[in-house]
């Protein structure tokens, strides 16, 4: 199945934004819910089952100056096996505008077993512009071993790179859920936040292990709170055992007026 | 150009970089228990040589590709700003740079003319595998071995360091380095053909422990490694 949808967001002159174009196709469906503070929240509804390896999905949103949009998903996706040798692809291409803000605050991603899945994000952010983008990880569905996924997120800042992370687990990917990468963890993930009225925030870790003072209990997970090159962008990553401890991990905590996670 | 011994010495744990210092995040997963043994040793290496491994292997060739272009310090920063943006873990940064300024400390006394001064970086220092490209290069080495060392060290630098740390059997742990030398030959080949293209575009293989441990392990007061 081959699908593209867009999403563009303009201002209205009195400071509102609107939807100069919403469009999608099954699977990959747009509706506009009503939004708060003058910005715009739109769901992106899955109309069909997947992403199946041969899929080929592309959405492209486009934020232009001043506008505010926050992208939600209404279920986890899950990526499921399709014609032997077939790889599913859901491209994603974003452009942010200075003094525009863009929330990309999706469902997780699933990985079942035998899936074949390149989730690949290219973001654009102009000097001046907010970006709070996250990514979340599944390996496998309950006690199931995940196929293989690459989770790609490139962005760029007033032209320059800010982040670039490929995760890629599975069958084929040799030690990803050893030592040096996951450690076992099946869920994984992590958050970007890009903002000019707030600059990055100083490194923080949780390496998660036994809680002091008590014998059994256990923080799960670990999280660390890491200051970009150019001090610009804070990304928060994270592994976990299941997929709301993931979520708890990648919910920023900052001082001050905190942008809303979900 | 015969070029088999110096890809020997440019390989060898024993060139004057001060490498011995590091274990590749090793001390920390240690101390998070996460690394006790053997096999955990093996798997670890394994997920790291698929990971920094491929990433710094990379940027060593792409480095090594860009020393006889005419706008050299221009790719070179061009590489200095992607390598930034794949190490989101700062005392990563700090440790490649750091790493960066004890090798071109040797590559400056070695090959005097070399085109160092064209190294980005500034106080901080270069990343490692950016000097390593034009160390190799002045070595005249080829971008395969110059890929081929840099992997190769990514892998043998926290090996020996597990021999220290978990008092493993040295036999076993080179014995997990022999099984490991296909995966290195491989990553070296995917990692010079990767610097083909363009800067955007090379590897960046993530791994969210490596970023969590290090900054955890640079909070330490006492520890064995400086990374």
């Amino acid at each position: 199945m081959r699908a593209a949808a867009r999403l563009v967001a303009r201002t209205d002159g009195r400071g509102r934004t609107v939807l100069a174009e919403l469009r999608g196709e099954p699977p990959l469906l747009l509706r506009q819910v009503p939004g708060r503070d003058g910005g715009v929240t739109v769901y992106v509804v899955g109309g069909a089952a997947g992403p199946l390896a041969g899929d080929d999905l592309r959405l492209d949103v486009e934020v232009g100056r001043g506008a505010v949009v926050r992208v939600h998903t209404v279920a986890a996706s899950v990526a499921l096996p399709g014609r032997p040798g077939a790889v599913s692809r859901m491209r994603v291409r974003a452009s942010v505008a200075e003094g525009a803000s863009l929330h990309w605050l999706p469902e997780q991603l699933v990985a079942a077993t035998g899936c074949a899945h390149l989730a690949d994000s290219r973001v654009m952010v102009a000097d001046g512009g907010t970006l709070l983008w996250r990514d979340e990880l599944i390996c496998g569905r309950y006690g199931e071993q995940p196929g293989d996924v690459v989770v790609r997120t490139t962005v760029d800042h007033a032209g320059r790179p800010l982040l670039r992370q490929s995760l890629a687990v599975g069958p084929d990917v040799p030690g990803w859920s050893g030592p040096a990468v996951l450690g076992g963890a099946p869920a994984t993930g992590s958050l970007l936040l890009l903002d000019p009225a707030r600059p990055a925030a100083p490194p923080e870790v949780d390496l998660g292990g036994p809680v002091a003072g008590t014998a059994s209990r256990e923080r799960p997970g670990a999280v660390a709170r890491l200051p970009l090159a150019g001090d610009a962008a804070t990304l928060w990553t994270a592994t976990a055992p299941d997929a709301d401890t993931l979520r708890q991990h990648l919910t920023p905590r900052l001082p001050g007026p905190v942008p809303a996670p979900t | 150009m015969p070029t088999s011994s110096m890809l020997l010495l440019l390989a060898d744990g024993r060139f004057p970089a001060g490498a011995h210092a590091h274990s590749g995040g090793l001390e920390a997963a240690v101390a998070a228990g996460r690394v006790t043994d053997l096999g955990t040793l093996g798997e670890f290496l394994r997920g790291r040589l698929a990971t920094a491994g491929l990433v710094g292997a990379a940027f060593a060739a792409a480095a090594h590709r860009a020393v006889p272009t005419a706008d050299r310090a221009a790719e070179l920063g061009r590489l200095d700003a992607e390598l930034d943006a794949r190490t989101a873990a700062p005392a990563l940064r700090t440790v490649s740079r750091r790493q960066g300024r004890a090798l071109l400390r040797a590559g400056r006394a070695i090959w005097p003319y070399a085109p160092f001064g064209d190294l980005p970086g500034g106080a901080a220092g270069p990343h490692q595998p950016l000097v390593f490209g034009l160390l190799a290069a002045a070595a005249g080495l080829s971008r395969t071995e110059t890929a081929l060392a840099a992997a190769h060290g990514t892998v043998t630098g926290a090996a020996s360091a597990g021999v220290r740390l978990l008092g493993l059997d040295p036999y076993h742990v080179q014995a997990l380095l022999i099984a490991l030398a296909g995966a290195c030959d491989t990553t070296a080949a995917d990692a010079a053909r990767a610097a083909d293209g363009p800067p955007e575009e090379l590897p960046a293989a993530a791994a969210p422990l490596a970023d969590i441990h290090a900054e955890a392990h640079v909070t330490w007061e006492v520890r064995l490694f400086a990374s």
